[in-house]
């Protein structure tokens, strides 16, 4: 069983992972002004998955607790992508 | 959680109840986000499924959202977020002083996000843009549907924020009664998490409801 | 506290009146007898409706209930039995009991969320009853809800289905606090490959009741908020569009399938072994399969409909995955049998409803795969073979399953024994009523009989007479089985803390076990199963 050392984020690393945020939703609220097509779902959510990863990993503290909290977390967004991705072969093939 | 008559012998143990299982209760909180981001997944499932059948509609009502309120409640979470995050670093630090105030920053924002929810929905329910109005069933279905779901899922997140913002509240006694500090802070993390997880969600919201156009 | 509280068994009140030590118990054996007497309250109950509804189908037309009775009695049959009784079943009642007895450990992770599930399960379990008591009467939808028929019906689905959204919680709960019990609680030694293959079943079962019940619960909140807005989430006039529903409830409902089934067959791998004196066939093949189940589980949900409309490619590849799944549940089957191979086999009660349990599971998974395969599902979908079907997985292999560990872990938690001789002749007279009354169903729906009728025509009466009389005959069974339980449990000889003989961790601690389980924590050094 591993044991659990606690790890700090320093405040620095916090602010600047806010920082990163706050640019990115900047990013993706001017990009939204653009009209790009079929990328427009694409970018908003590859932006939005970005800035998700971020709170997952420094916010929420994955990057320094156990690993399996990680492989967890990547378990539930297979399962969640894989009913997304099922579910539209049905909509996708609508006559 | 302990009980107290496990008799002596069994000091030898390292797994048993008189040991606080810190790494066990977060694996319990995190499992518990787990159910929440299936909760609202569905809800996505919804969307993207009324999105993909409506493109036209969607991307109307879409238009009809004010991004820059969006925009201004999106920064308002993230900051909690950080709020929270530097709570649950100083705590650690042991300068609950400091953790105590970012929790109140972060429960003012809460609360600021809340009021700001208010505005934007009574402006809509203000121009009878709800369901059940005249108006409302006049709209095209699909755009009719963007907003049952706008309603639904801004709803649904803004219990979320009521109920993490209380959670908060709670630690802040805990902090200040000095059972949550230095070497047992597992709680404000789980707290946390809970709070980051509110975050996580409208990260998704509002690329979503209200720049998809 | 004191040292003397050590030798005495959990059963002890220790000065609280007894209302009060079990109501507010958070020790996972007490929890675990609260599920077990509640759940046979309302298994019961649906039994009870289940032999009205067989008794209406004695002949065509009306016989004792008119037709939108009927459709009430369907509707609570199928959710009190599968939200009350198959769901929770196993894990509730025997995980609870047993988990950390077969893990070395004093207790669950959460022992007070522990004793949450159980009220939610009694709050959810009220509501549902009551639907019979209050407002326009029962629910007619069918345990599915299937909207848009659920968004306009007069009867009370909001109650039925915010019971079920209850339940659920419960159910997440259970599955949160076992996943952290198995991760963080094993004793000292017990690898992941030394646990017992019931707690891989539990595992793998906790995994689908956290990640797949809330899909179901936000889609009844939107079925709640439909009926009470008249949004048109799901209602085609306004937008909707019901197949949707459909995708989503099966979403999760597929994967309780699984929360149904995989406890049982952990169940029967801790069984077979024992009452063959052999190490289990394949211990590692029957725990991925466990998983691989729960997984590929998840990704065959449209096997429901696919007379609902769904796309030409979406039928073939749910199709497809579900011929997948029967693949990690035949390597079970198959593990059992090899490990009965040669094995000195003891015929006792245990023993026997594990076998009943192959049999009935066999015929049930065998008759899945035709309702699986694409063509036959066109006709025989929504006829009576799905409901013989489904009878012979969730009753025949979890019903089974659940009277298997009955009567395996009864001297563990009594500290008595029943009497063999009877509970024998109980599980013959269960298993013959069970085939009479089941298997004429998979014939009628061949024949072409469709199901959720009161009424049928007339060529269609032979096989419903045979199914009606061997409704009785069952119903005699479960009488005769609950007699010698009930008996067992007051004038019941005093069993030895391992009468079986058993190799796991619950046999190696007192019948019944202390508060704490074991004096020591136990260390483990080889696999479970490892006899002779």
């Amino acid at each position: 069983m591993e044991e659990h050392k606690p790890h700090i984020v320093e405040y620095l690393t916090n602010i600047y992972v806010w920082i990163a945020l706050a640019v990115l939703t900047v990013i993706t609220i001017w990009v939204s002004e653009f009209d790009l097509k079929l990328l427009t779902v694409a970018v908003a959510l590859g932006v939005a998955s970005i800035k998700a990863t971020l709170v997952l990993m420094y916010f929420m503290h994955l990057r320094f607790d156990s690993k399996i909290l990680t492989f967890m977390v990547l378990i539930t967004m297979i399962v969640f992508l894989s009913l997304i991705v099922f579910t539209f072969i049905d909509y996708s093939y609508r006559a | 959680m302990s009980t107290n008559n496990t008799v002596s012998e069994n000091h030898s143990t390292a797994v048993n109840h008189e040991h606080r299982d810190d790494a066990g209760r977060k694996m319990g909180m995190w499992l518990f986000l787990f159910t929440e981001l299936l909760l609202f997944g569905g809800l996505f499932l919804v969307y993207s499924i009324y999105r993909f059948m409506n493109p036209a509609d969607f991307s109307n009502g879409s238009h009809h959202l004010d991004v820059f309120m969006g925009a201004l409640n999106t920064m308002v979470l993230i900051t909690s977020s950080l709020t929270v995050a530097l709570s649950i670093t100083a705590i650690q630090k042991g300068n609950a002083k400091l953790a105590l105030r970012m929790l109140a920053v972060t429960i003012l924002l809460a609360i600021f996000f809340l009021v700001n929810k208010y505005f934007e929905w009574g402006h809509k329910i203000h121009y009878d843009l709800y369901p059940g109005t005249d108006l409302f069933k006049a709209l095209p279905s699909g755009e009719g549907l963007f907003y049952v779901l706008y309603y639904f899922m801004t709803g649904l997140h803004m219990i979320h924020v009521i109920v993490g913002a209380v959670i908060l509240v709670f630690m802040g006694k805990y902090i200040s009664d000095g059972s949550i500090n230095s070497s047992n802070y597992t709680l404000l993390e789980n707290g946390g998490l809970y709070w980051h997880l509110v975050d996580l969600i409208w990260i998704f919201l509002f690329p979503l409801l209200y720049l998809i156009h | 506290m004191t040292n003397t509280l050590k030798h005495t068994d959990f059963y002890d009140n220790e000065g609280k009146p007894a209302w009060k030590a079990w109501l507010t118990t958070t020790d996972h054996k007490r929890i675990g007898l609260l599920y077990f007497y509640s759940l046979t309250v309302f298994f019961l109950v649906g039994v009870l409706l289940g032999l009205m509804m067989r008794f209406e189908l004695i002949s065509p037309g009306k016989d004792l209930v008119e037709a939108q009775t009927y459709n009430g009695l369907f509707t609570l049959h199928g959710v009190i039995m599968i939200f009350l009784f198959v769901i929770p079943g196993i894990p509730a009642v025997f995980g609870n009991l047993t988990l950390p007895l077969l893990l070395g450990a004093r207790d669950v992770a959460f022992p007070k969320l522990n004793l949450l599930s159980w009220y939610l399960y009694i709050g959810g379990a009220v509501l549902a009853l009551s639907t019979l008591l209050v407002g326009d009467g029962p629910p007619d939808t069918g345990w599915t809800f299937y909207a848009p028929y659920s968004v306009k019906t007069g009867t009370n689905v909001s109650m039925a289905v915010l019971a079920a959204f209850i339940l659920g919680f419960s159910s997440i709960l259970t599955g949160l606090n076992f996943l952290t019990t198995i991760h963080r609680m094993r004793c000292h030694g017990m690898t992941w490959f030394r646990m017992p293959l019931f707690a891989w079943a539990l595992y793998a079962t906790s995994w689908i009741q956290l990640l797949a019940t809330p899909v179901v619960g936000i889609t009844l909140l939107m079925i709640v908020v439909e009926r009470w807005l008249g949004i048109g989430l799901f209602d085609p006039v306004l937008g909707g569009d019901p197949v949707l529903y459909q995708h989503l409830f099966w979403i999760y409902s597929h994967p309780a399938v699984y929360i149904m089934i995989l406890p049982g067959m952990g169940v029967i791998s801790e069984i077979i072994p024992t009452f063959s004196r052999r190490r289990i066939f394949g211990y590692k093949a029957i725990a991925y399969a466990s998983l691989a189940i729960a997984f590929i589980g998840y990704f065959v949900w449209g096997h429901h409909m696919f007379t609902s409309g769904m796309s030409g490619p979406a039928r073939i590849i749910f199709s497809i995955l579900t011929f997948l799944v029967a693949i990690p549940s035949a390597i079970k089957v198959f593990n059992w049998l090899a490990t009965m191979y040669n094995g000195s086999i003891d015929h006792k009660p245990p023993m026997l409803y594990a076998l009943g349990f192959i049999f009935l599971f066999l015929v049930g998974g065998l008759s899945g795969l035709v309702v699986g395969a694409l063509a036959t599902d066109v006709h025989l979908h929504d006829t009576y073979f799905v409901v013989g079907h489904f009878h012979y997985v969730m009753f025949g292999g979890t019903g089974f399953a659940f009277f298997a560990a009955l009567h395996y872990w009864f001297p563990k938690i009594f500290g008595k024994m029943y009497n063999l001789k009877h509970a024998t002749r109980a599980f013959w007279l269960l298993f013959t009523g069970f085939n009479i009354l089941y298997f004429p169903m998979l014939v009628v729906g061949i024949m072409g009989m469709p199901r959720r009728y009161y009424d049928y025509l007339p060529q269609f009466q032979v096989p419903n007479v045979i199914s009606t009389i061997g409704s009785w005959i069952t119903t005699a069974g479960l009488i005769y089985m609950i007699v010698v339980i009930v008996k067992g449990i007051r004038h019941g000889e005093k069993a030895s803390s391992n009468p079986w003989n058993g190799l796991t961790l619950d046999w190696q601690t007192d019948s019944p076990p202390t508060k704490e389980n074991f004096d020591a924590i136990p260390t483990v050094t080889e696999r479970p199963y490892e006899y002779k």
